[in-house]
């Protein structure tokens, strides 16, 4: 770091922008506005099939919009914008992984999930095979992934909250991550998957709207010349290579080898999200999950672009130097350009927006893994598929509160961690844990329960011994356990992905070809019918 | 309709003897239009990613090249990813209105008009 960049430093570090009271207000006005459509919505929550799939009623666009919403996390609006910002173009190459990855989802995953499948990922892995290991298996890896993006999600509420309210100690911003957490634990239980399908459809509006508003912006204070946007950044950046690949990823080898496997996380990750797949059974069949997945990918194809804008808009009005120095690091890129272009009341919008934006995906998050805690384990599996009439929804709701506990503690904890590269774990893990099953089992005639299981255990259990032993949790200050004296980091790689997915896809193949047993092939008949035709396919729920 | 219960089946839907179906005529023309899209689409597209990422990670130079003022390939690499998602999304839904729901529409119809309900009670 040059002299000059710590002075610039030391002049932009104390004073958080912005108005707080400003910014809390429209962040209030914004949850009371959400909490009357989230009542409103929820009148209807009758049965399991209301609280998991808001009675598999909402149409395609409906859908696909809270699927952008549920996707377009903050790590997509601050972690990019922020990543794009400092590291140039390499921040970009994320936002590609993620939007490709939906051509996954779309040809493989989402019409033949809705087909078979009621509530939850494991309805479809269970499908052919032993229900009792097979679902245990899949809640568990629902449970971990979800896990790992809440978070990311809550650690990207206390970067927010340092920046916009002022709040730089460490105790203030535990407080707000409460707050949050308490409120998404609020909507969750009351609105069920309707309310919080709504919470996700006015982010992801609020969210892409902002971003146009703001590209537009930063574009016409460029004479709506790309170029010249680019030339101001290089400018700004004193650094022509932050139009070019490789500022963060090409230093070295192990950096190239790294990304590669950063990018293969994200391509194979989205068709596994648990809180991905469970948006599929919302809709009524399975031409509209269709429908879903193609508005979801304008949607976020659109974003997308406009977070390239906006990255380099942060790096040319913010400057690079500014950014890694306000509290909150790259995350705050995104809202401080919100401030350079409209002042506290742009900053305060913008704000609320991002709060919003990890509200809702943090409750997207919670109904997914309470669902598949409720649904694959204690209906399916400690009550044998006949739980007592309501006592399924009893327990999903009673999971919502442990699991936003759990998160409000892990978040506090993973406060300061960068939110997209904590994403990109989550993609990881579940590209590792649940992909290859998933394929097996829609597409595998032989593939048997040993399969499953070698390959959703072997992939989750290397996925996360992998991350355990890189550098992103020891070895170094910026490391999770932010010291240098504690060096277990003998994997190199930050991303475990280019060895865990082919890993967990060989060791499906494997468990397959050594077990002695054959599944049931009516069952095979069954599904592939039903995947492919939607005969038999759960209906949207009259009322 | 009480959605309460948890096996994966309707239980309301008349036995079908889905071996025969699998086994029928449509159903094979079915799987092999959708297989026969949606695994060289899909295989071609990750590998168009790919080599996307290998370039930006291992062709610098070539990424750098600026084409038009401060815009270099790498950029105009990125953008046309984004152009190609959109356009294999668009073909897809096309494809899969043209070619298989017509088909799967007709086997649905087949089988919940009881054309394959089992001779003997199979199950």
């Amino acid at each position: 770091m040059s002299v000059s960049t710590v002075i610039r430093a030391a002049e932009a570090a104390p004073a958080a922008p912005g108005e707080p009271w400003l910014n809390i207000a429209i962040f209030g006005a914004f949850v009371a506005i959400t909490m009357i459509i989230v009542f409103r919505a929820s009148r209807n929550n009758k049965t399991a099939a209301d609280y998991y799939a808001a009675g598999r009623s909402f149409t395609g666009g409906q859908n696909g919009s809270a699927i952008a919403g549920d996707y377009l996390s903050a790590a997509s609006f601050l972690g990019i914008v922020g990543a794009i910002a400092i590291t140039g173009y390499d921040g970009f190459l994320y936002s590609i992984g993620f939007l490709v990855a939906w051509l996954v989802a779309l040809l493989l995953v989402a019409e033949l999930l809705r087909n078979t499948g009621k509530f939850t990922m494991a309805d479809v892995l269970s499908f052919r095979l032993k229900q009792k290991p097979v679902r245990i298996a899949a809640a568990t890896t629902t449970l971990v992934v979800c896990f790992f993006y809440l978070l990311a999600q809550m650690a990207g509420a206390g970067g927010l909250v340092s920046l916009l309210l002022g709040i730089g100690d460490q105790v203030g911003q535990a407080v707000v991550i409460t707050v949050v957490g308490a409120l998404m634990i609020l909507y969750v239980l009351i609105g069920g998957m309707k309310g919080t399908t709504w919470v996700q459809i006015i982010k992801a509006i609020l969210l892409i709207a902002g971003a146009g508003v703001m590209t537009v912006w930063v574009l016409a204070l460029n004479g709506f010349n790309f170029s010249t946007l680019l030339e101001n950044a290089v400018a700004t950046a004193g650094n022509p290579e932050i139009l070019n690949p490789g500022l963060k990823y090409g230093v070295s080898d192990i950096a190239k080898v790294d990304f590669l496997s950063l990018g293969l996380a994200l391509v194979l990750g989205t068709a596994a999200l648990p809180h991905v797949l469970m948006r599929f059974y919302t809709v009524p069949t399975a031409k509209e999950a269709r429908k879903s997945v193609v508005w979801a990918i304008w949607l976020i194809g659109i974003f997308y672009v406009f977070t390239l804008v906006l990255g380099y808009g942060a790096a040319a009005l913010v400057g690079a130097d500014v950014i890694a120095a306000a509290p909150g690091g790259p995350n705050s890129a995104a809202p401080l350009l919100a401030f350079e272009l409209g002042g506290p009341l742009l900053l305060g919008l913008i704000s609320a927006i991002a709060f919003a934006t990890i509200l809702a995906v943090v409750a997207g998050l919670t109904i997914t893994a309470a669902a598949s805690f409720a649904h694959d384990i204690y209906a399916s599996v400690v009550k044998k598929g006949k739980p007592e009439p309501g006592a399924e929804v009893k327990v999903a709701r009673r999971t919502v509160v442990i699991i936003g506990i759990v998160a409000i503690i892990g978040g506090i904890g993973a406060n300061g961690q960068n939110v997209a590269f904590l994403v990109a774990l989550a993609f990881a893990v579940a590209a590792s844990a649940n992909l290859p099953t998933i394929v097996y089992s829609l597409f595998w005639k032989r593939f048997t329960t040993k399969g499953a299981l070698w390959s959703m255990y072997g992939g989750l259990a290397s996925a996360i011994l992998l991350i355990i032993f890189s550098p992103v949790v020891s070895g170094s200050e910026t490391s999770m356990l932010k010291t240098e004296a504690i060096d277990f980091a003998f994997f190199p790689l930050s991303n475990p992905g280019i060895v865990s997915i082919p890993l967990a896809f060989f060791l499906g193949w494997l468990g397959t070809v050594l077990d002695k047993g054959t599944e049931d092939p009516l069952k095979q008949s069954e599904m592939e019918v039903r995947s492919l035709t939607g005969v038999g396919a759960e209906k949207a729920s009259q009322h | 309709m009480g959605n309460e219960a948890l096996s994966a089946e309707t239980e309301t839907a008349p036995p079908v003897d889905y071996r025969a179906v699998q086994q029928s005529e449509e159903f094979q023309r079915l799987r092999s239009r959708h297989r026969r899209f949606v695994f060289p689409v899909l295989a071609a597209c990750l590998a168009w990613y790919l080599a996307y990422v290998l370039l930006a990670s291992y062709a610098h130079d070539f990424m750098s090249t600026p084409v038009w003022g401060n815009v270099n390939i790498a950029m105009l690499l990125g953008l046309a990813q984004v152009v190609t998602t959109f356009a294999v999304t668009t073909w897809y839904v096309s494809y899969a209105n043209r070619r298989l729901d017509p088909l799967a529409e007709e086997i649905r119809d087949e089988i919940e008009t009881a054309q394959f309900a089992p001779e003997e009670a199979a199950r």
